[in-house]
């Protein structure tokens, strides 16, 4: 279910790795708990993000909920598609429905988040 | 928590629960957008059984239901329901609510769930004077809804009751699957269907017998998610967001429901004077122009003051719109008027439209 080459935060956004790039999106249980995402505000390209920062944010018919940056960096890229398409995060939230690229600022903040076992664990105790 | 007979079948259904005014609810099954296009283009079952009931009976049973409430109960029979309030001597509301006439002395009234103990001591305390009596049956009724084009045709069966010969606020008393129950031709969602009342101690009989034969119609079971989103499509009104104890019945767009020739009743004098000296702000519906969802308690602003607040907003699944309505002073509530809405912390533009934003068969 949650891919093992990924992060997670316990806010429930997930970030790739690849060479100083990372994509970031938020997570099954995270699309699963807003329900049918319907608006999606994104950061612009070229914003430097501070660790835990906002970056934007996902609304379902129900709710609106914050996301938040998992590492620092600059935002280098952002999925346009969720404009018009905003039902990816709930189809495909760990593919399609991604949310931005950033150009990965300080990689030692990686220690802070959790891997995919990690994060199994850490949504079985909310589950409880 | 509060727990309605059909807990453990929504949970069986694999229903999302959340508290709602302390009752345990599904706030969806399949997800709001799908819940919402069935009851549109097909059928959805609804459990609403934590709506309060209120029974009145006793002689002077149609006195006290006109004392307390703007519209005429007069005009009742009893096999007529009837859209109403209560309301406060300011013209306010205490609540809205269904008063179902059972016979000329014996009538329900169908309340907010929200509400239910308020409304209870609020009639209650005013019995005084009349031969009547009042019973708090919230926890005995289970109420459930099947709304949509297809519902009657999926009910009839069922039913000994013939659904397509009552008229709109209609109802009957007969049996589905042995047990009683009362049926009407009412609801909450902009789309034909029924309310089902019963006191049966097994109502998931019912339950699952109307959803399996719903099945091969699209029939879909339809959370609170989804009965919001249709409510306000259809532009009806919900308590604590819409209307309360500050909105006066006219500001709410009501007038129709109030009937000055019947005589005496609670707020009378307070909304005649409004009439006559005009009011100064009413509920409109709106669309957002630009980008961005309204929700309830957004500032509103026009030339830049703050004149209310969002009442109700969401995104429409039918329409793909944002929408929502509010109050506004009278001087800009004609359609296209134009206005903007707080969305955190910047500015989206909106525009006063037609109501409801959703009409059956259009």
């Amino acid at each position: 279910m949650y891919p093992d080459d990924f992060y997670y935060t316990k806010d429930h956004e997930w970030i790739q790795v690849k060479e100083d790039k990372a994509t970031v999106g938020i997570t099954d249980f995270a699309q699963k708990q807003l329900g049918d995402v319907v608006y999606v505000e994104m950061p612009k390209v070229g914003t430097q993000l501070e660790f835990h920062q906002s970056i934007g944010v996902i609304e379902s018919v129900k709710a609106v909920s914050d996301i938040y940056s998992p590492v620092s960096g600059e935002v280098i890229e952002v999925n346009t598609d969720l404009n018009d398409s905003p039902e990816l995060v709930n189809q495909d939230p760990h593919g399609k429905g991604w949310f931005i690229r950033l150009k990965i600022g300080d990689e030692t903040e990686f220690e802070k988040l959790m891997s995919a076992d990690d994060y199994e664990k850490f949504l079985e105790g909310i589950e409880e | 928590m509060k727990k309605t007979r059909l807990n453990s079948s929504h949970k069986k259904l694999g229903g999302k629960m959340i508290e709602f005014f302390d009752w345990e609810m599904p706030v969806e099954f399949s997800g709001i957008i799908n819940e919402h296009l069935a009851v549109r283009e097909k059928a959805g079952l609804f459990d609403v059984s934590h709506m309060g009931e209120i029974l009145i009976r006793g002689r002077q049973a149609l006195d006290f239901i006109q004392y307390l409430t703007p519209n005429d109960a007069a005009r009742l029979t009893p096999k007529k329901a009837q859209y109403s309030a209560l309301t406060t001597p300011q013209g306010t509301f205490i609540d809205d609510l269904l008063v179902y006439c059972l016979n000329p002395e014996r009538y329900l009234l169908v309340v907010n769930a929200s509400n239910s103990d308020k409304d209870f001591e609020w009639i209650f305390i005013h019995r005084e004077g009349f031969d009547v009596e009042v019973e708090n049956k919230s926890e005995d009724y289970t109420q459930l809804a099947i709304q949509g084009p297809r519902a009657l045709e999926i009910l009839q069966p069922l039913i000994e009751i013939n659904l397509k010969e009552m008229s709109p606020f209609g109802s009957g008393w007969g049996k589905i699957e042995g047990e009683e129950v009362l049926v009407s031709r009412t609801g909450y969602t902009g789309e034909d269907g029924a309310e089902i009342y019963t006191l049966s101690s097994q109502p998931e009989k019912i339950w699952e017998t109307i959803l399996e034969r719903g099945k091969n119609y699209g029939l879909l079971p339809v959370g609170l998610g989804a009965r919001d989103t249709l409510r306000l499509e259809a532009r009806l009104m919900l308590y604590g967001n819409d209307i309360d104890e500050t909105t006066t019945v006219l500001e709410a767009g009501l007038g129709w429901l109030v009937k000055f020739e019947k005589g005496e009743f609670l707020g009378r004098e307070a909304l005649l004077q409004q009439k006559e000296e005009g009011i100064k702000r009413k509920i409109v519906g709106f669309e957002i122009i630009e980008r961005g969802i309204a929700r309830p308690h957004y500032p509103v602003f026009i030339e830049n003051s703050e004149v209310s607040e969002v009442t109700s907003g969401t995104f429409s699944p039918s329409l793909e719109k944002s929408i929502g309505l509010t109050y506004l002073p009278i001087e800009y509530i004609e359609v296209g008027s134009e206005f903007e809405i707080g969305i955190r912390g910047k500015r989206a533009k909106a525009r006063v439209v037609p109501t409801p934003f959703y009409k059956r068969g259009e």
